[in-house]
C-alpha cells in the first residue's frame, strides 16, 4: 500500500493469547473522522493503545501503521506524532493550565513571550481566555476538557485518537465539545480515529463507522 | 512496537539486590564462622560452654515469650482497629497519628515506658500522691516490686506492641486498597454479620498474605530487639540478642565462641518460630473454613472487643505519650522528690551541661540519616522506574525483606569483623552504609505503593504530546509523586535515626548517635540526662515529619490536589 496521504492501518491485527481482538484496515484522509464502534471490553482501548504506540506487551499485535506515508509502526510513542485524547482529562495536577500548555508545545526555537501569546491564542479558541494561570483542580468539567483537547492539539500531531472523550461529560457540554473538537480537528486537517458507543457521537463526526473487525455499521438503522 | 532500550537504571534492581543481600549473608558468615568452620576442638566447645550456661533456657524462653506475644497482640489489636473502625471519623485522626508515632524511635519509647511504669514513675506517683489526699495510709517510699526488667518480659512486650501496632496499621493501609473491603463489609453485613466476625470470614483471607511478611519482620524483630530488651528487658539474665551482644564486646576467644554459637541458636530459633507461625496460619485458616459453613454471625462479639480494644488502645498511647511528656519535664527539673507528680523546681542545668555532647550526637544522627536516606532514596526511585520502564515487577517487594528478617545480632557482629579486616571499621561512611541496610527497606515498603498507584495513563498522554521518558519522570512523575517520596524519605530518617546496634557496633562505639547515648544512659540511671537525650531523640525525627507534611503544602499552595497526602 502506497499512500502519501493520512493515517493508514494495513491489517492491523492484535491477538491475547489465541483470541483475535482487533482487526482493522482502514484509510483515514486529513481531516476525515472515522469512527470504530464496539460494546464495553471489546478492546477498543487496545486498539488505540497499539496505534499511539503503547500497547501492553502482554499483546501480540501484527500489521503496519503508516502516518503521511511513513511507517509507524516500530517507533516509540513520543516519535510518533499520533495525539491521544481520553475520557479523563489528565492534566497534570502539579501545573498551571499554561504549564500544561507549555509541556505540550514543541520547541522549535520560539522566544517565551511568543510561546506565552500562543497559548494564550489557543485558550481563546475554546472560549478561556484569563485561564493560563489557573489551578486545574478548580476548572470545571467543561473547562478541562477543553484545555485537555487543546493541549493535544498544541503537541502539533498529525493524527489524533479519541478514546470515549465525551462520556463523562453530561448532555450539553458533550454536544458542545463534540463540535469544538471536529471544528480544530477539521481547521487542522488532522486524521482522527474515534472510538465510542454512543450513536449520537458517531453520527456527529460524519465519518465511516466501522466494528473492532473492520464491519462497515450502519448506524442509522440502530 | 516500541523497543525498550537499555538504560543504566535497568540495573538498579540487581544494585538493590546485591546491596541488602550480599552484606547480610557475609556478615551471618563471618559472624558464625567460629563455630561453622571445622578447625580445631574448639568449635565444639563454643556450643558445650554455650549449654553449660545457665541463662540459655531463659533467654531463649524469653526470646519465644516476648516475640510471639508481642506479634500477637499487635496484630490483634491493629486488625481490630481496622475491622471495627475503619471507615469511621476516629479512624481517620488515627491514621494522622500513626506517622509521628512510627518515627520515634524504639530506645525512645523504650525510655518513655520506664518513666511511666517503674516503681518511681508517674504512674506510683500519682496512686501515691491520690492516696495522701484522700487520707489512705500508703508507703512514701517506692516499692520495691519489679515492674520494668521483670524476668517474665511483660513490659518489654509492652513496648513492643506500642512500636509495632504503627508499623503494621501502616502496612494494612498499603494492602488495603486491594481488598475491596467496602463492599464486602457492606456485604456481610447485609447478611447480618457482626464487624469483627465479617471482616474474619470476608476481608482477612485476602488482608492476611499481603501482611505475611511484615508479621513476620515484627516477629523477628521482637524477638531479638536489643535496645528494647536493654532498657525494658530482665538483666540477669537478659534476652538471649543482649547477652550475645554483650559477649561480642568480650575479648576472650571463649566468649568469641559463645557469641558465635548463640547467634547459631538465636537464628534458628527464629526461623523455627516463623515455621511454627505459619503452622498457626494453617489452623487460622481451618478454623475459618469450618466457621463459613457454621453461618454464626457472631454480633456479640463487636461490643466486647470494641471495649477492650479502645482501653489497651488509649492506655497504650496514653503511656507513651505521658512517657514522652515526662522524658521533657525529667531533662529540666530540679528537685523532684519521691511521690510528687511534677518537680518542685525547673532548672536548665542538665541542658547546659549536656549542651556539647547533644550537639555532637545529634551532628552524627543527621549525617548518618542523610548519607543514608538520601541514596536509598534514589535507588528505590531508580528501581521502581525501571520496573515502570521494563513493565515487569520484580521480586523487590520480597527481597527487601531480608535485613527485616534475619536478626540483627545474628549479622551485624560478622559485619563488623569484616569491616575490621577491610581497615574502615568506625568510619563515619561504613556506619551509614550499615544504616542504609536497615533504610532501604523502609523507603521501598512506603515509596513503592504510591508510585505504582500512580496513573500510568500520565506517561502515556504525556509520551504522544512527544515528551522522552526523561522529561517524564523529571516534570511529570516525580513532582506528582512528590508528597509520597518525601513522607518515606521521613521514614528512612527516622529509621537510621532508631537504629542502635548498626551505630554501636559497626561504629565501633567511636561514632555516638543520640540513640547509642541514650541507651548508654540507661545503665547509669541519670533520669535527667536521660530524658535531655531522649526528648531529642524524638523530637529529631518529629520535625523531618512535619517537614515532609510541609513542604508539599508550600510548594503546592496553588495546587489543590497535590498539597497533603490522602
Amino acid at each position: 500500500m502506497k499512500i502519501t496521504d493520512g493515517l493508514v492501518l494495513d491489517h492491523l491485527t492484535i491477538f491475547k493469547g489465541a483470541k483475535r481482538l482487533v482487526a482493522l484496515s482502514a484509510h483515514v484522509k486529513k481531516g476525515e473522522v472515522l469512527t470504530l464502534m464496539a460494546p464495553s471490553g471489546a478492546g477498543k482501548s487496545t486498539a488505540l493503545a497499539a496505534i499511539v504506540g503503547a500497547l501492553d506487551p502482554f499483546f501480540r499485535q501484527h500489521g503496519k501503521i503508516f502516518l503521511d506515508g511513513q511507517d509507524i509502526t516500530d517507533l516509540p510513542i513520543h516519535e510518533r506524532h499520533v495525539g491521544i485524547l481520553l475520557q479523563d482529562d489528565l492534566l497534570f495536577p502539579h501545573m498551571s493550565v499554561a504549564a500544561n500548555l507549555a509541556f505540550a508545545m514543541p520547541n522549535s526555537g520560539q522566544s517565551k513571550g511568543e510561546r506565552h501569546r500562543l497559548i494564550e491564542q489557543t485558550l481563546e479558541e475554546v472560549d478561556m481566555p484569563l485561564h493560563a494561570n489557573a489551578d486545574p483542580a478548580t476548572l470545571s468539567g467543561g473547562e478541562r476538557a477543553r484545555v485537555a483537547l487543546v493541549r493535544c492539539l498544541l503537541a502539533e500531531p498529525k493524527a489524533l485518537l479519541l478514546d470515549e472523550p465525551f462520556s463523562a461529560l453530561d448532555q450539553d457540554l458533550r454536544a458542545t465539545l463534540r463540535l469544538k473538537v471536529f471544528e480544530l480537528t477539521k481547521a487542522r486537517a488532522l486524521p482522527v480515529i474515534m472510538v465510542t458507543h454512543e450513536h449520537a457521537d458517531a453520527l456527529a463526526a460524519g465519518g465511516e463507522v466501522i466494528s473492532l473487525m473492520g464491519q462497515a455499521l450502519d448506524i442509522s438503522k440502530t | 512496537m516500541s523497543k525498550t532500550r537499555r538504560s543504566p537504571i535497568a540495573a538498579a534492581p540487581i544494585v538493590l539486590i546485591s546491596l541488602l543481600v550480599l552484606p547480610v549473608a557475609a556478615g551471618l558468615w563471618a559472624t558464625m564462622s567460629p563455630v561453622l568452620r571445622p578447625i580445631s576442638g574448639q568449635d565444639q566447645g563454643a556450643f558445650m560452654s554455650l549449654w553449660s550456661w545457665n541463662g540459655l533456657w531463659p533467654a531463649i524462653r524469653l526470646s519465644l515469650v516476648t516475640g510471639l506475644a508481642a506479634t500477637l497482640i499487635g496484630l490483634a489489636m491493629t486488625t481490630a482497629l481496622f475491622a471495627l473502625f475503619q471507615g469511621h471519623r476516629i479512624f481517620r485522626v488515627f491514621l494522622r497519628l500513626v506517622a509521628p508515632f512510627l518515627a520515634v524511635p524504639h530506645a525512645t519509647a523504650a525510655l518513655a515506658l520506664t518513666f511511666i511504669l517503674a516503681p518511681s514513675g508517674w504512674i506510683m506517683r500519682g496512686v501515691v500522691t491520690l492516696f495522701n489526699a484522700l487520707g489512705i495510709p500508703i508507703s512514701q517510699t517506692p516499692p520495691d516490686f519489679i515492674t520494668i526488667n521483670d524476668p517474665g518480659g511483660l513490659a518489654l512486650i509492652f513496648g513492643l506492641v506500642i512500636k509495632e501496632v504503627p508499623f503494621l496499621v501502616l502496612m494494612c493501609v498499603a494492602a488495603w486498597p486491594q481488598c475491596d473491603a467496602p463492599r464486602r463489609r457492606l456485604v456481610a453485613s447485609a447478611l447480618g454479620y457482626g464487624r469483627i466476625t465479617g471482616f474474619w470470614l470476608t476481608i482477612w483471607p485476602v488482608l492476611y498474605p499481603q501482611l505475611r511478611l511484615p508479621i513476620f519482620a515484627v516477629l523477628a524483630y521482637s524477638m531479638t530487639t536489643v535496645d528494647m530488651a536493654m532498657i525494658l528487658g530482665p538483666s540477669l539474665p537478659p534476652s538471649l540478642a543482649v547477652q550475645i551482644s554483650k559477649w561480642i564486646t568480650l575479648p576472650e576467644p571463649l566468649y568469641q565462641g559463645m557469641a558465635a554459637a548463640a547467634a547459631v541458636v538465636q537464628l534458628t530459633l527464629v526461623a523455627a518460630t516463623l515455621l511454627v507461625w505459619r503452622f498457626l496460619e494453617l489452623m487460622g485458616r481451618a478454623i475459618s473454613r469450618a466457621q463459613f459453613q457454621s453461618g454464626i454471625r457472631g454480633l456479640s462479639l463487636d461490643g466486647p472487643i470494641k471495649f477492650f480494644g479502645l482501653v489497651f488502645g488509649l492506655v497504650g498511647f496514653g503511656v507513651l505519650i505521658f512517657g514522652l511528656l515526662a522524658l521533657g519535664i525529667w531533662s529540666i527539673a530540679g528537685f523532684w522528690p519521691y511521690p510528687d507528680v511534677l518537680p518542685q523546681t525547673y532548672t536548665p542545668r542538665v541542658w547546659a551541661e549536656a549542651q556539647s555532647g547533644v550537639i555532637k550526637a545529634t551532628q552524627n544522627t543527621v549525617i548518618l540519616a542523610l548519607l543514608s536516606t538520601v541514596p536509598a532514596v534514589f535507588l528505590v526511585l531508580a528501581v521502581l522506574q525501571s520496573e515502570f520502564l521494563g513493565k515487569r515487577t520484580y521480586r523487590i517487594q520480597r527481597i527487601i525483606y531480608v535485613p527485616l528478617l534475619v536478626p540483627q545480632i545474628t549479622f551485624l557482629p560478622g559485619l563488623y569483623q569484616l569491616t575490621l579486616t577491610a581497615g574502615i571499621s568506625g568510619q563515619t561512611l561504613t556506619v551509614a552504609f550499615a544504616h542504609f541496610i536497615f533504610v532501604l527497606p523502609y523507603v521501598a515498603l512506603t515509596m513503592g505503593p504510591a508510585f505504582r498507584a500512580w496513573d500510568i495513563r500520565y506517561a502515556m498522554v504525556a509520551s504522544a504530546m512527544g515528551a522522552s521518558r526523561k522529561k517524564i519522570f523529571w516534570q511529570v512523575r516525580l513532582p506528582m509523586l512528590l508528597c509520597p517520596i518525601l513522607i518515606s524519605s521521613a521514614v528512612g530518617i527516622a529509621t537510621s535515626v532508631a537504629q542502635f546496634l548498626p551505630s554501636q557496633l559497626i561504629g565501633a562505639g567511636r561514632i555516638e548517635t543520640l540513640t547509642t547515648e541514650a541507651v548508654a544512659l540507661t545503665s547509669g540511671g541519670n533520669r535527667r540526662l536521660i530524658g535531655t537525650y531522649g526528648l531529642v531523640q524524638s523530637l529529631f525525627p518529629a520535625i523531618v515529619f512535619g517537614l515532609a507534611l510541609w513542604v508539599p503544602t508550600l510548594t503546592y499552595r496553588n495546587r489543590r490536589t497535590l498539597r497533603a497526602p490522602k
